[in-house]
């Protein structure tokens, strides 16, 4: 028997929904073969992945904790890559949101005014959407790659965000350790349950679903992204409107990652410190392609990737798993989704059967 | 500064750029079949913890760095699969490349973080690296300096004096033209992939057992999106590319030359350096739209399916 | 009555089963103590990661089975940490030794959470009821290496490749100095920060520059044994530091500033399983046995032994400060007059470079 590989003539809605499923049915498998492999008990081992971490209150406020950066950036991120603007730049764009934000929380610490926070989340998205109006800039300006300068920028972020550190915004009293002072009460996010750490920055991830979902799925501009995106090559598409798709692209994803930057030193961090991202800029990346640049798929898949972090080190504590695990399973999810998504677009059938048929597009 | 620090800057320069003239040239040959894979960094990682592995447990460079280049091509296999006979988008599956690559390589090399290796050692060739000034510049390197410049001047070859090199280029400038003259498009494509994994393995291994010689998580640190900047920045020319790696290691290697020798500079903006100028090469070159398009591949990063035409 | 006598017994033996049963259980749950290490990075091979973990060891060792360890390694400072730490209060770690200063806050705030769990932080300067710190003189094994590079370099020219600019680190350079220049007052300290603790490439670079400019003793305060092994490979001396790195570079390596926790964590061990334990600002040194030098090179000469065992001794005792004066500033201020020395206060806050060192401090 001979497969043959065909292009379907649509995109079928059933594996739109469908390749998740088949995608995460093949990380099971895998991760039944690592964990027997690494002579683990493989029940033991996705208890120890999926189900302790999330036992108890405290653990669901963590995950929230973890997933609201993932979320926040992967729907600024999918805004871009729907247009086909790559911008893998959120680290830094992240980073400098927290520069801009907590230099609020530091210039105005002591004051109880209300409008600290408001103020450091407006100095943030301004941060954010500098940093990543770079790349946009050169990109419009002198056909640079957004993704080179994006990503180069990352490593600029981080070293600006250390030079502060050091220098003018170290802690007067902290011994001279890379550190700003701890922020007020009036510059930090209020927890909303007690008991967790689960803060009102989460509910700004909510709302950045419903709006992401707005955009993209219910408005015009939603609607001129995809077809820039479709049409990035096609001379037809008019000049200054894929400017704008280019600046609409990055300066989204430089939004959301400002704003999850002040979350992160206004909520769970309360300061600034020399690092305030664990790479969730990057983690963004995957979370927006598994949840297929859909609202509605990046909530989901930043809750499974936050999960992911979390079962790395509850496997860590309870069964001695190193925790570079976590990386491969995002790595082969990533892989296996992309593999899966060949579902959508083409179909496998027997040679003797398509051969009479031959539809193209 | 002295004549003989000079010197020492150049050899030092010609050290720090050679794993990105092997990175730069594998990932050149892939782009010019029209495929943008992405994923360098992951590819040098696996490749530099398989390496170091070999080489701490046989202390065999050769093993090693057949092994290192092996473990790259393996990489680059799946990025292969995916992009060419999947047809997945080839920037997603690059960036999950390089995600799966950083989380793999840390994982193999759990047991070998900051192991002690008798890295390889620089050669010395009587009379000849006793020359001075040019003995010290030419003949002073360990052996996977030269061998980057041997493959260089392979691919030179390759690309302007064989048939296989011009059909190599026309694929990447219209694969569809290709197709209908009746070369084997993915074939060929798959080749180069391999060909790109094999080399970005190989400048990890030189990271790895040659350089530092150590091995550490993600210590390739950026050298793989560096080597993608240079391919750009080289608009798609192998000479270009080691001048451009040799630039960038010159820029790392100055930076910590100007903080021993006292300057008053914030040694956080020096570290900037290297990513900057980076940036700064990338938008004059590429300012010139002209000059891309003449000497980039035109069906770079598009997807190609025989049957879709 | 007889039909009595079974309810009673019944009730009778569970009484009995769930009182020897709350015994043992007891019984074994002060028995074994459930000690929690959390690392900043991987342990390797080398290290500061890679001294806490000899120290658990030993604690393993000298308490056997009256304890357990569990350690977490590669746990980013930050947000992420103070889920880790509060895990393992929660998975009934009665004593969590946090190794790095990034976990000071959030070790301050699981603690306020689990006023039962004992905390031990490492380098940091905030104590609580249930939170003590810890940390090491590691200046005066600084001051001891730098007599010897004093003494065993010809071009008067000593390197330092350095992580980030703390006043731990600053100390360091500044005791390092010092001791160089007490056995040679015409000493060059040259320094080149790599912001980062753990790069090889970057260290490697960094130490190949110091000695292209003419350094021939290099140390470093960064946690990879790169500087050894490209001193080694340069052909010049290396004072290590952590740990021991004679095997990295076994001609270059003249000695190693390398600090010991064992003694230490087994000490506090004890006192919470005694219940003795009380929160307390530790800041040991050479007279504690938490400072050691790794053994000197047959390439030292005899009576630069001679010098340091005895500077080691005065230091042990008391009767001699590394930063005694006089001392002066890097722009030839007088610090410290003689016969004086600098308070702790002074030492902690340190952020300035010592007469002889070349560079700048980054701002």
């Amino acid at each position: 028997m001979v497969f043959k590989i065909e292009p379907r003539p649509v995109p079928s809605r059933q594996m739109k929904y469908f390749s998740p499923l088949i995608a995460a049915l093949l990380m099971l498998v895998s991760g039944l073969l690592i964990f027997t492999l690494l002579g683990k008990n493989p029940v033991n081992a996705f208890y120890a992945f999926f189900i302790e971490p999330v036992n108890d209150f405290y653990g669901i406020g963590e995950l929230f904790i973890k997933a609201s950066p993932l979320m926040l950036i992967g729907i600024g991120l999918a805004i871009g890559f729907k247009a086909n603007i790559w911008n893998i730049g959120a680290e830094g764009q992240l980073t400098m949101g927290a520069i801009f934000g907590g230099g609020v929380a530091i210039y105005f610490n002591g004051s109880t005014s209300f409008f600290i926070l408001p103020g450091m989340f407006l100095a943030g998205i301004a941060g954010g959407m500098f940093w990543a109006s770079i790349p946009a800039f050169l990109k419009i300006r002198y056909n640079a790659n957004e993704i080179l300068v994006s990503l180069m920028l990352n490593y600029v972020a981080v070293l600006i965000l250390s030079l502060l550190i050091h220098g003018p915004w170290k802690d007067p009293q902290g011994y001279g350790f890379p550190q700003s002072v701890l922020f007020s009460e009036s510059a930090l996010l209020p927890v909303m349950v007690e008991g967790t750490r689960l803060h009102a920055g989460v509910l700004i991830s909510f709302a950045a679903v419903g709006v992401g979902w707005i955009f993209l799925l219910r408005s015009f501009i939603g609607y001129q992204l995809q077809v820039s995106g479709l049409a990035i090559n096609a001379a037809s598409y008019a000049g200054f409107k894929y400017k704008k798709m280019i600046w609409i692209g990055l300066l989204a994803g430089g939004l959301t990652a400002g704003i999850a930057g002040v979350s992160e030193i206004s909520g769970p961090i309360g300061q600034l410190l020399p690092s305030v991202s664990p790479g969730y800029g990057f983690a963004a990346i995957i979370v927006a392609y598994v949840g297929r640049l859909h609202p509605g798929g990046i909530f989901l898949s930043s809750l499974l990737m936050a999960l992911l972090y979390l079962g790395g080190e509850s496997a860590q504590m309870s069964l001695d798993l190193p925790s570079a695990v976590t990386g491969v399973f995002q790595g082969m999810l990533l892989f296996y989704l992309l593999a899966a998504d060949f579902l959508i677009h083409f179909q496998i059938r027997l040679k003797s059967t398509s051969a009479l048929k031959g539809t193209r597009p | 500064m002295t004549l003989d620090t000079l010197m020492n800057i150049l050899v030092a320069t010609i050290a720090a750029g050679t794993p990105l003239v092997y990175a730069a040239l594998g990932e050149l040959i892939v782009e010019k079949s029209g495929v943008l894979n992405l994923g360098v960094e992951g590819m040098m990682l696996v490749g530099a913890i398989s390496g170091f592995i070999v080489m701490a447990k046989t202390g065999s460079l050769l093993l090693a760095v057949s092994c290192g280049m092996l473990a790259g091509a393996i990489m680059s296999l799946i990025f292969a699969v995916l992009t060419l006979t999947l047809m997945a988008n080839q920037v997603a599956s690059g960036l999950a490349l390089t995600i799966f690559g950083t989380g793999l390589s840390s994982f193999m090399g759990i047991d070998y973080t900051s192991v002690a290796l008798k890295g390889a050692r620089e050669i010395h060739i009587p009379f000849f690296s006793d020359i001075p000034i040019l003995g010290r510049l030419v003949f002073s390197y360990d052996i996977l300096v030269y061998l980057s410049l041997v493959l260089l001047a392979l691919v030179l070859w390759f690309l302007y004096k064989t048939r296989a090199g011009l059909i190599l280029k026309a694929i990447g400038e219209s694969p569809r033209s290709g197709h209908a003259l009746g070369f084997p498009v993915i074939r060929i494509r798959y080749l180069a992939v391999l060909f790109g994994g094999a080399m970005a393995g190989l400048g990890g291994v030189y990271l790895s057992v040659a350089y530092t010689p150590m091995w550490v998580e993600g210590m390739v640190s950026g050298r793989g999106w560096v080597a993608l900047a240079l391919v750009v920045f080289a608009t798609w020319r192998p000479m270009r590319v080691l001048t451009g790696a040799y630039l960038f290691g010159g820029v790392t290697i100055i930076q910590f030359h100007i903080q021993g020798f006292g300057f008053e500079i914030p040694s956080q903006v020096l570290s900037m350096l290297p990513y900057l100028a980076t940036i700064a090469v990338l938008v004059l070159i590429s300012r010139d739209k002209k000059l891309i398009r003449l000497n980039s591949p035109a069906s770079l990063g598009i997807t190609f399916h025989p049957e879709n035409n | 009555m007889k039909q009595n006598w079974l309810p009673r017994t019944v009730l009778f033996i569970s009484a009995m089963v769930f009182i020897v049963a709350g015994f043992s259980s007891m019984a074994f749950g002060k028995d074994k103590l459930k000690i929690g290490f959390v690392y900043v990075s991987p342990i390797g091979d080398a290290g500061w990661t890679y001294q806490h973990d000899l120290g658990r060891l030993a604690v393993e060792k000298n308490l056997g089975d009256k304890v357990s360890t569990k350690f977490i390694e590669s746990v980013p400072e930050g947000a992420e940490a103070e889920r880790v730490i509060r895990d393992l209060a929660k998975s009934g770690y009665k004593l969590i030794f946090t190794t790095s200063f990034g976990y000071m806050n959030p070790t301050l705030k699981v603690a306020k959470l689990f006023p039962k769990t004992i905390f031990e932080h490492s380098t940091g300067y905030k104590l609580a009821k249930n939170v003590g710190t810890y940390m090491c003189r590691f200046y005066e094994g600084r001051y001891l290496t730098g007599i010897i590079a004093g003494k065993m370099t010809k071009s008067n020219q000593l390197g330092y490749v350095a992580a980030f600019p703390i006043p731990e680190v600053i100390r360091g350079i500044n005791a390092f100095t010092l001791g160089a220049k007490s056995v040679n007052p015409d000493i060059r300290v040259k320094v080149i920060w790599v912001n980062s603790w753990f790069d090889p490439g970057k260290e490697r670079e960094a130490s190949e520059a110091l000695i292209d400019q003419g350094v021939d003793v290099i140390t470093h305060h960064t946690d990879s044994t790169a500087p050894v092994m490209t001193a080694e490979e340069k052909g010049v001396y290396a004072i290590g530091y952590h740990s021991d790195m004679s095997k990295y570079g076994p001609n270059a390596q003249l000695t190693a500033t390398t600090h010991v926790w064992g003694d230490y964590y087994t000490k506090v061990a004890r006192q919470v399983l005694d219940g003795t334990w009380k929160s307390t600002a530790v800041w040991g040194g050479i007279k504690d046995g938490m400072i050691k030098l790794a053994p000197i090179s047959k390439k030292v000469p005899a009576d630069v032994v001679e010098l340091v065992k005895k500077t080691q001794k005065s230091i042990a005792d008391g009767s001699f400060h590394p930063f005694t004066g006089p001392i002066r500033r890097q722009d030839g201020k007088l610090l410290v007059k003689a016969g004086k020395h600098l308070t702790d206060k002074d030492l902690l806050g340190m952020n300035y470079y010592v007469e002889g060192i070349i560079g700048s401090i980054p701002k």
